[in-house]
């Protein structure tokens, strides 16, 4: 399964599922993490972490363990 | 009749969120995501009559404001903002509980025109729950110039609620919101929200609830509540059946237990949002038109600032930059004031000379009081007057966001939390301030971290300090431009001060506040300029009085104090100079001498009143300097024994000392612990002495 943490710059991607729990899941859904939600990724920070996600218009970003937990679709 | 929240009252959630009113006072809520600019439209509506206070029982802010129109009273409740109703946060918790338990007549939800589809959630959210909604569009004008049009009235029909479509920082839609809430208030409108449908799985399970609850519940939406009962918030419901006898409880989990039995809330909850996102994209579809290819200004400018390449280089040179306005700007003014306060001191000498008056009276109120006043005036006060309105400035225009990001992978190295960086940025302003801001910092063990180093930035009252010092002994004669090397010294001793905050929280995070990182997303918003006139002009004279005020109240007194003991005569010495002798052993050692570390610990109620007291030390011993100008800083420094080395530690025992007397009572206030208030004045004071003992060691060895 495809790790939005192991997409590069640029892709644009499907969110397929979370495996986050709790609050972080509330928090992803929150902002627009659900099935069939496209996420840009725009930018990775200096030192490549964190990184800079396109999502539903907004600028978010997560580190690398947070965009583990989304699973998606290359485009 | 049935249980309704009101009749079951005791002490439950409804007492802690009824806003207290009048009969005829409508209690307008105001919710938004974060970055709607939701505080302008607050600020819009209410004007000057607004207060800020906390949530009772948690550390949320709470704003509240009042606003008449058409004759109402309106009390408006500014939420924090929240992405969802689903807390994740203690502050979307608090925003969430009003909602749902509070007294409000109506709702306005802000939302960002440049964003509207993610805004729409909460929108869908909050009229599931009640009715009496105003949806605000702001940031109209943002929108605008990125080409995005919104057809207002195609979305009022739509989702069945009134709609404004708003600029607040210009005012523009203020006066039609301000209509639509009156209307929805006095029940000329009578909005009739089209809610979400859900799939038909849920649907069923609504169905089979809610007539039960409708039968036993009154005063909340039951469909709201059916819906919460089936994707099971075990928090909120402890909240709300806290309210109900047992028997409907137990007949409710009953019905539940068998509704939800198949499925898996988490996949309950997650269809909940799809589903309202769907609907979200839809309406985003049809009235919402953006222009693919304006290029995007935001992204053009944050592939400079967020850069791999760029991104700290960028930074460094802002924080220069800063520091080289606010010491080129300060010049100036100070030298007018300086001239002109010490003008009227020997005036004032005169007239005291001619009056008789006795020489303590004249030591205590011109020497003492006036000359620390006076030196406040004119050598602290411009450089605090400028660097607070620039910080503002770069604040309002969400560029702290960018540093966040670009040094989160330091933090995340040095196990602190990636918002510690924010509060971080805030303490440059007022340290106090900083530890406030750590609020945002949900994991109590991460903004415990956050508020021990807040002190390792320099605040505004310890920069004037940083600058004078700074300026009187590396400014080259010849005038290299205005002080290069002054800006670079001060710049190299932030960064050291990030990098002892790193290092401290790091080892805090293995030794004493040990635990598991959490989780944190940051949402870069949009920039957005400033009305920068208005907030220089704000900030200048809020600054200025700010520390007027404070020298009056703190400065002058402290003056008046030093210059006693330092002519009250116990046998040879003055009590100063008993107390520096006492604590110049010392002192020497960590490269410093007595009277500065006395100054020092005087200075604990404000920071930038230590340099006036050393001056007051030094010319109270008889320094036969006449005080002319602020040149004269340098004299009198190196006449009292003043090398380079005094000059360096002076500024890192300023940078890592102990937290001033505000500071304190502010780590008090939100800590409630008196253990980690001391650690917070030991540690960094353990720190300052450790590494000013070693640069004297290093120097007196090699140079």
């Amino acid at each position: 399964m495809l790790k939005l943490d192991n997409i590069s710059d640029g892709s644009h991607v499907t969110v397929e599922s979370l495996s986050a729990t709790g609050m972080l899941r509330e928090r992803f859904l929150a902002l627009g993490l659900t099935k069939g939600a496209r996420i840009e990724v725009v930018r990775k920070g200096p030192s490549g972490d964190p990184t800079v996600y396109n999502i539903r218009g907004a600028m978010i970003a997560f580190r690398r363990e947070e965009a583990s937990l989304i699973a998606v679709n290359q485009d | 009749m049935g249980l309704t929240f009101q009749s079951t009252q005791s002490n439950a959630l409804t007492d802690m969120f009824k806003i207290d009113k009048k009969e005829e006072q409508y209690v307008i809520a105001l919710a938004g995501n974060p970055n709607t600019g939701k505080s302008t439209v607050f600020n819009a509506l209410t004007g000057l009559h607004q207060h800020t206070g906390n949530w009772p029982g948690k550390t949320v802010v709470s704003a509240r404001g009042e606003f008449t129109h058409n004759g109402k009273e309106n009390i408006l409740v500014d939420l924090p903002g929240t992405y969802s109703l689903f807390a994740s946060s203690v502050e979307e918790e608090v925003a969430r509980d009003f909602l749902c338990f509070g007294n409000s007549d109506a709702v306005i939800v802000v939302t960002d025109a440049t964003c509207l589809e993610r805004n729409l959630h909460l929108v869908y959210q909050i009229i599931e729950l009640t009715d009496n909604v105003v949806l605000c569009i702001n940031l109209i004008d943002e929108a605008k110039k990125k080409n995005i049009i919104i057809d207002g009235q195609g979305i009022e029909k739509e989702l069945g609620i009134p709609v404004v479509l708003c600029a607040a920082r210009n005012g523009i839609g203020i006066k039609e919101l301000k209509e639509a809430v009156y209307k929805v208030t006095a029940g000329r409108i009578k909005p009739k929200p089209k809610a979400v449908k859900y799939q038909n799985y849920l649907e069923e399970k609504i169905k089979s609830i809610q007539p039960f609850i409708e039968k036993n519940i009154s005063g909340i939406n039951p469909r709201w509540l059916a819906l919460r009962v089936i994707d099971g918030d075990t928090k909120l419901m402890d909240s709300i059946f806290n309210n109900i006898s047992k028997e409907p409880l137990e007949e409710i989990q009953k019905v539940t237990n068998t509704a939800a039995s198949h499925y898996d809330k988490s996949i309950i909850r997650d269809d909940i949002s799809e589903q309202i996102y769907k609907m979200a994209e839809e309406i985003s579809a049809m009235y919402v038109k953006t222009d693919k290819a304006k290029l995007n200004r935001d992204r053009i400018i944050d592939n400079y600032i967020t850069s791999k390449v760029f991104g700290i280089p960028l930074m460094l040179f802002t924080l220069a930059l800063v520091f080289w306005i606010t010491i080129t700007g300060a010049n100036v003014p100070s030298a007018m004031i300086a001239d002109f306060l010490f003008g009227i001191e020997d005036k004032l000498t005169l007239w005291f000379n001619n009056m008789n008056a006795p020489v303590w009276l004249h030591g205590v109120l011109i020497l003492g009081l006036y000359r620390t006043l006076a030196w406040v005036v004119s050598v602290m006060l411009p450089p605090m007057a400028i660097f607070f309105p620039l910080f503002t400035i770069l604040e309002d225009l969400g560029y702290l966001p960018r540093v966040a990001f670009n040094l989160d992978h330091l933090f995340k190295k040095a196990c602190a939390h990636g918002k510690q960086c924010l509060t971080m940025c805030m303490g440059f302003g007022c340290n106090a301030a900083g530890i406030i801001a750590c609020r945002i910092i949900d994991s109590p063990r991460e903004r415990l971290i956050a508020i021990l180093t807040n002190n390792f930035v320099p605040c505004n009252g310890r920069f004037p300090t940083l600058i004078a010092i700074s300026t009187a002994f590396l400014v080259s004669k010849e005038g290299i431009g205005p002080g290069i090397l002054p800006v670079l010294s001060i710049t190299g001793l932030v960064l050291l001060g990030i990098a002892v905050t790193l290092l401290v929280s790091y080892i805090l995070s293995k030794t004493i506040l040990k635990g598991i990182p959490s989780t944190f997303t940051l949402e870069l918003p949009p920039y957005r300029i400033p009305q920068i006139g208005r907030v220089l002009y704000t900030s200048i004279v809020d600054r200025t009085i700010f520390v007027l005020w404070r020298a009056v109240i703190i400065a002058v007194p402290a003056g008046a104090i030093t210059w006693i003991l330092g002519n009250m005569y116990i046998g040879d010495l003055s009590i100063i100079g008993h107390a520096a002798a006492f604590l110049d052993p010392v002192a020497r050692m960590i490269g410093l001498d007595g009277f500065i570390l006395i100054a020092f610990i005087l200075g604990l109620p404000a920071n930038e009143i230590v340099l006036p007291i050393l001056m007051m030390l030094y010319l109270s011993t008889g320094a036969m300097i006449e005080f002319e100008s602020i040149d004269s800083l340098r004299e009198i420094l190196l006449n009292n024994g003043w090398t380079y080395l005094t000059v360096l530690n002076v500024m890192l025992f300023s940078l890592l000392h102990w937290p001033c007397a505000t500071t304190l009572l502010t780590i008090k206030k939100e800590t409630g612990s008196l253990k980690w208030t001391a650690l917070s004045a030991l540690i960094p004071t353990g720190i300052a002495f450790v590494v000013c003992f070693i640069t004297t060691i290093v120097w007196r060895l090699f140079v």
